[in-house]
This record gives C-alpha cells, sequence and structure tokens, in this order.
C-alpha cells in the first residue's frame, strides 16, 4: 500500500449529502479490471459526462480550476450504500489521496484505508466552511497533514482532526495488513482450539448432502 | 454488568486487543460470490493460501442473468461468473454454482442452508450483509481488501460501533409489512443516522415477524448507514434454523439451543441510542427520491422542497425530484410506473412472493413486470405452490434467481427515463440503470403497482 504523510494539493467542493458509490462508479464498470486504460473515466461518470461522451460543464471536475484535484471536500455520508471497493479504485485512478468529509459510509471509510487514501473527519461547521473557501477561491490548496493530525485551509487555519492510531500507522509506514495479521497467527489458532470446545456446534455442522 | 447481544458476541470473538480500540475479530463464516474474485486474484499473487477454506462458501448472483438457460453474451459478464468457478475449486471451497438448485442470492442462501446461524460473526463482501444478523449473528459487509484479509486469517481488524436500539411497538396495521416499517425507520434516523452504530430491532412488532420479515429489515441497516443490524433470537429463530442442511444436529443441536437462549441483551442493558417507533402509525410505504430516506407513506403528496428551510437539504430535494420527473404536491397514487421488479436480497423469499401473489391472483399486469425468485429452491418452492402459474397468468415473467435489476450488474437494468415499482433497497440516481427512476416498496405494493400501471395502496385493493 502506498503510505500517505502530507499532501498540498488543488482541492475540489462537492456539496450534494449522501454520494453513494453508485454514483462514484456505476455498477456496469464494475467488471472492468483496475488497470483497465482510462479507468479514471469511469469516476462520477453519469454526473460527469453526457451520452455522447462530452463533459457536463457544471460538474466540478470539468472546471478547469478544479481539474485533476487531489483532496475532495465533500458532505455528509459520502461513500454510503454498496460496499464497491471500486469506488475507492477509480478515486485513487484519477489521482485522489484524501476525502475530508463530516461523515462517511463506513465501508467506504475502511476501504480508504486500505489503499492509501486518508479518509478525514472534521465537524459538519468546518467542512463547509472548507467548501465555502473552495467555492470563493477556485482552485486553491489545502494541506493534509497525517503526521500533525491536521488540514490546513487557504487562510492559513489549522484544522485539528482525530485518526485512530492503528489506522495512522499503518498509512503513514504503507503496512501490509495481511502480513501484520498473519504475524497472530499463534493467537488466531489459540482462538480457534478454544472455540471447538466452548462453541463445538458451529463445526459440528455438515452438509446433509 | 448488563450486556447487549450485541456485546455478547463481539467479546466472543475477540482474538487480540490491538492498538486504538482496534481488536482482532474472528469470522467464523465468509460468504463470496463473482464480485469476489479480484480478492482471490490478490491473494495468489502474494502467494498467500485461503486458511480455512471450509468456512467460505461461494455462490453465483450478480453477474449470472436471470432469464431461464440464457448465458451472458458480454464476454467480461461470463469471465465473472467462470473466474468464481476456477478459484473456489482450486481452494477447495464449497460453491452452489450455475446448475445446482442451492444457487441463488447470497444472502438468501446463507440461511436457507443453515450456514447462517445465532451468535456468530458472518461477513461478505456485499453491503446487505447485516440480513443474517435477523438470527442474533453479527453480520456486516466488508470490502475487497477485507475479503482478501478474511480469506488468508479468517480474521478482521475491527473497532466497536456504537450501539443503538430501535423498538417497533405494537401490533403493525393490515396490508402493512416488514418493507414499510424498515423504509420508516431510515425516514426517521436518516440515510447517516446508523453510521457507526450497530443497530438492534426490538419490540412487539418486530418479535411477531417471520424469519423472512425480520431478514428485510436487517438487510436494509446499512441505507441507514449502520453498520450491521440485528434481532434477538427466539423460538421463530430456531423452528426456521432446526434441520436447514449445514445447521447442528443431535447433541450439538442442544448445545446449540443451550447458547443461542443466552444471546438476546440482559435486562437493563444500554444503549448508545434508542428509537422507538409505533408500530400503528406505519403505513404502506413507498420512497419518491432518490435515497432511502426519502420515504413517505404512499396516501402522502410528492413533497415540496420550498417549504424546507435548510439549504442544504432544499437543494437536494429539488435535484432528486428533477432526477424522479416529479412535481412537488403531486399525490404519490397519481404517479404512474412503466416496470415492475421484485426481487432483490431484501424481498425475493418464498413470504415475498407469497404476499405479491395475493394481490396478483386474477388480476393482469399492466406493465412489464419481473418476478426474480432468491434462490433455486425458492423458485421450486414456489413453483409446487402454483405460484409461478399466478405470476405468468398475470402476463409477469417469471425468471431464474440471482441480483438481477436491483443491481444491474448482470446488465438487467430499466431503460433511461423508465419509472420501476422495485421491492429491491436502493433508489440511488442510476441504480437500475442510467437514468432509471426507482420507488422502492413492499412486495404487495409493487404488485398493486403491476396491476393498476402506478402507485397504489395495497389496501384498496
Amino acid at each position: 500500500m502506498r503510505p500517505f504523510t502530507r499532501l498540498s494539493a488543488v482541492a475540489a467542493p462537492i456539496d450534494l449529502p449522501n454520494v453513494d458509490t453508485d454514483r462514484i462508479i456505476p455498477a456496469r464498470f464494475l467488471r472492468k479490471p483496475r488497470a483497465t486504460p482510462g479507468y479514471a473515466g469511469f469516476l462520477f461518470h453519469d454526473v460527469r459526462f453526457d451520452a455522447d461522451g462530452s463533459e457536463r460543464p457544471e460538474f466540478v471536475l470539468n472546471q478547469a480550476p478544479y481539474r485533476g484535484a487531489h483532496i475532495l471536500v465533500v458532505a455528509e455520508n459520502f461513500g454510503c450504500g454498496s460496499s464497491r471497493e471500486m469506488a475507492v479504485w477509480v478515486l485513487e485512478a484519477y489521482g485522489v489521496r484524501s476525502v475530508i468529509a463530516p461523515s462517511l459510509g463506513d465501508i467506504f471509510h475502511q476501504n480508504c484505508y486500505k489503499n492509501g487514501l486518508l479518509p478525514v473527519i472534521l465537524p459538519a461547521a468546518a467542512v463547509a466552511g472548507l467548501r465555502r473557501q473552495l467555492h470563493a477561491r477556485p482552485g486553491t490548496a489545502l494541506a493534509v497533514d497525517l503526521e500533525t493530525q491536521t488540514v490546513t485551509d487557504p487562510d492559513g487555519v489549522a484544522h485539528p482532526f482525530e485518526v485512530d492510531p492503528f489506522r495512522k500507522q499503518a498509512l503513514l509506514t504503507g503496512q501490509d495488513e495481511i502480513a501484520l495479521t498473519l504475524s497472530q497467527e499463534a493467537a488466531i489458532a489459540a482462538f480457534e482450539r478454544r472455540q471447538r470446545t466452548e462453541m463445538g456446534w458451529l463445526v459440528a455442522g455438515s452438509p446433509a448432502s | 454488568m448488563p450486556q447487549t447481544m450485541f456485546e455478547k458476541i463481539w467479546s466472543r470473538h475477540v482474538v487480540a486487543e490491538g492498538p486504538g480500540g482496534h481488536v482482532l475479530l474472528y469470522i467464523d463464516r465468509h460468504l463470496l460470490h463473482e464480485g469476489s474474485t479480484s480478492a482471490f486474484g490478490r491473494l495468489a499473487a502474494q502467494g498467500r493460501r485461503v486458511r480455512r477454506p471450509e468456512l467460505s462458501f461461494a455462490t453465483t448472483d450478480h453477474y449470472l442473468l436471470t432469464a431461464p438457460g440464457a448465458v451472458a453474451a458480454d464476454p467480461e459478464i461470463r469471465g465473472m461468473v467462470e473466474n468464481l468457478t476456477r478459484h473456489t475449486a482450486r481452494q477447495g471451497i464449497v460453491h452452489f454454482d450455475v446448475g445446482d438448485a442451492r444457487r441463488g442470492i447470497v444472502h438468501v442462501i446463507g440461511p436457507e442452508q443453515g450456514l447462517t446461524l445465532p451468535g456468530i460473526t458472518l461477513v461478505c463482501g456485499d453491503s446487505h450483509t447485516a440480513t443474517h444478523g435477523a438470527f442474533g449473528a453479527l453480520a456486516f459487509g466488508i470490502g475487497s481488501s477485507e475479503v482478501e484479509h478474511v480469506l488468508a486469517t479468517q480474521a478482521l481488524w475491527q473497532k466497536k460501533p456504537r450501539t443503538m436500539r430501535v423498538a417497533v411497538e405494537g401490533r403493525l396495521g393490515p396490508g402493512v409489512t416488514a418493507k414499510d416499517v424498515i423504509l420508516t425507520i431510515i425516514a426517521t434516523i436518516g440515510a447517516g443516522g446508523g453510521v457507526g452504530h450497530a443497530i438492534e430491532y426490538a419490540g412487539e412488532a418486530i418479535r411477531a415477524m417471520s424469519m423472512d420479515e425480520r431478514m428485510t429489515v436487517c438487510n436494509m441497516s446499512i441505507e441507514a448507514g449502520a453498520r450491521t443490524g440485528m434481532v434477538a433470537p427466539d423460538t421463530t429463530t430456531f423452528a426456521y434454523v432446526e434441520g436447514k442442511p449445514f445447521a447442528p444436529t443431535g447433541a450439538a443441536w442442544a448445545q446449540a439451543l443451550a447458547a443461542w437462549t443466552a444471546l438476546p441483551s440482559d435486562p437493563g442493558a444500554t444503549f448508545d441510542r434508542e428509537v422507538a417507533l409505533a408500530a400503528g402509525e406505519i403505513a404502506p410505504t413507498v420512497t419518491w427520491g432518490t435515497s432511502p430516506q426519502d420515504a413517505l407513506p404512499v396516501t402522502a403528496r410528492v413533497p415540496d422542497p420550498g417549504a424546507i428551510a435548510d439549504v442544504a437539504r432544499r437543494e437536494s430535494m429539488t435535484r432528486a425530484l428533477a432526477y424522479m420527473g416529479l412535481a412537488p404536491g403531486t399525490p404519490l397514487t397519481d404517479v404512474t410506473v412503466d416496470r415492475v421488479f421484485i426481487g432483490s436480497c431484501t424481498n425475493s423469499r418464498l413470504d415475498d412472493l407469497r404476499a405479491a401473489a395475493r394481490v396478483v391472483r386474477g388480476r393482469r399486469a399492466l406493465v412489464p413486470a419481473w418476478v426474480v425468485p432468491g434462490s433455486g429452491l425458492i423458485r421450486r418452492a414456489a413453483e409446487a405452490e402454483g405460484l409461478d402459474r399466478v405470476f405468468v397468468e398475470a402476463g409477469f415473467e417469471w425468471r431464474e434467481a440471482g441480483c438481477s435489476m436491483c443491481v444491474g450488474m448482470n446488465g438487467e437494468t430499466a431503460r433511461e427515463g423508465e419509472r420501476v415499482a422495485s421491492t429491491s433497497n436502493r433508489n440511488f440516481e442510476g441504480r437500475q440503470g442510467k437514468g432509471a427512476r426507482t420507488h422502492l416498496m413492499s412486495p404487495a405494493m409493487a404488485a398493486a403497482a403491476a396491476v393498476t400501471g402506478r402507485l397504489t395502496d395495497v389496501r384498496t385493493l
């Protein structure tokens, strides 16, 4: 996994609440391999492009100052709905490395950590303030620093955020989580031995035919 | 100290403690489908093996076509189906594959096969996994990286969610179903109201429900943003599980019953949040917008964004109504539909098909209407009762089991601008096809919409 330490980059505001993962990447693209040329073009496809493939000028990422943004500042419950990890893959393919939100869909939130994207949760008023700043000064940068746990806005004001120490460490080092868990093999095996006794009914079941 | 059911199951499955309140949680059952195949590929690329293949079970549901006997023309769709067969065979994982009557929607067949049991942890790379919580299991949806993690380790690093109890007290009125209950709950707490929470559904109305109905309620927990949803196991649960193919038998059954009886939340257990609804106030419900929280009694009118003070909410409602092609103030029962879909992991079980057939019997569908049973076994059971003939004689299409038009991954979608009365779980923009307009409702209400051609209060038929 690609580590995340700090990032200073153009940020794009998305004001609509409850942006679901179907909108981030429509179902018909889910069977496309991640290595497909032009994968980033599937991002927000049906709100970003017209039927003939031309860009919709009203969509934020089609506006010159926000094009190629590496940070999204979004509204509540962004990434709700389907568990499709492709929603994170397609953001990553476009170049997005951090999503700043008042709240995120739980599965999307976890999927971000697994792919080196930093999800930042800030109070709703602070996030709305950031979006207003980005609208007022299109193309301005935000600075996101995981080590100091701060988002610095265009006025130089630092907004501190909470991040779980377990996830922080993994992001900073780009840790392979499966390797970490496999190092717990003795504990897993001990759990399984205990479970065979205490929950014998669970392993007793077998298909009748 | 009194414990909630969630806490009992959680603490029983902690393998190790990690930093920041994370625990390594053991996973008893892992369900797989065609969407899980990229995880197998990455696992193999790392030279890792499936740690406990006998605890994973696979089925083909998301990508398979549901027209009887149809084979996908699209090579990518065919590839998704074939990949799962190849990977599960290589790893020695039981796979309910094409041609097996036990094949069906992953959240339908888990319970049907007795793989879903009270007190267990169960995960699947699908957001509707909370369905299995209806049995008093801790069941939640995960992403593809987590699927790979479970295959390799049979465990997951998890942070404990907060708890919420949603109590539905009193009795449901005639024509009011589990779907109306969960849509009303989501409308009450909001599409993000459950984020970070494990919900326990309780109260007289939930206790009175069949397992099929409890699964409908738990299934849509994710539409309120919740990590999981669950119902305490009781005699209804035990009667359902007993005799299922993979369920414990003999002495193990007696041991299981003793363990399961101790699962419900202790008297005095506290929840981080409590929500109460009166069952008697819940009406047959339909959605009007593009989020499952946009739900109202079918007797209501399309809401007016102009009456909403909050700017963001007003703009989001305006956008939703423009997408849905609806004018504020229109009675919902004046809204005509172009297509009807009865199916999905929310509402494709035998109880659902029976409820729809009761409305359809002796009537005629005025618009194209599909019935997609949740599994091959449900299809067979429905045919044994003659339900297929009721649907076919009324002009419905009686199809093979699968996810079909709920998610449209297999290409079965509505056309642009078409308005669909659907028993599925999501009315998101483009969910049932680019530009398709979805109204969510119960199977009986969808059947009523099919035979009248409009959103209809099933109580008036």
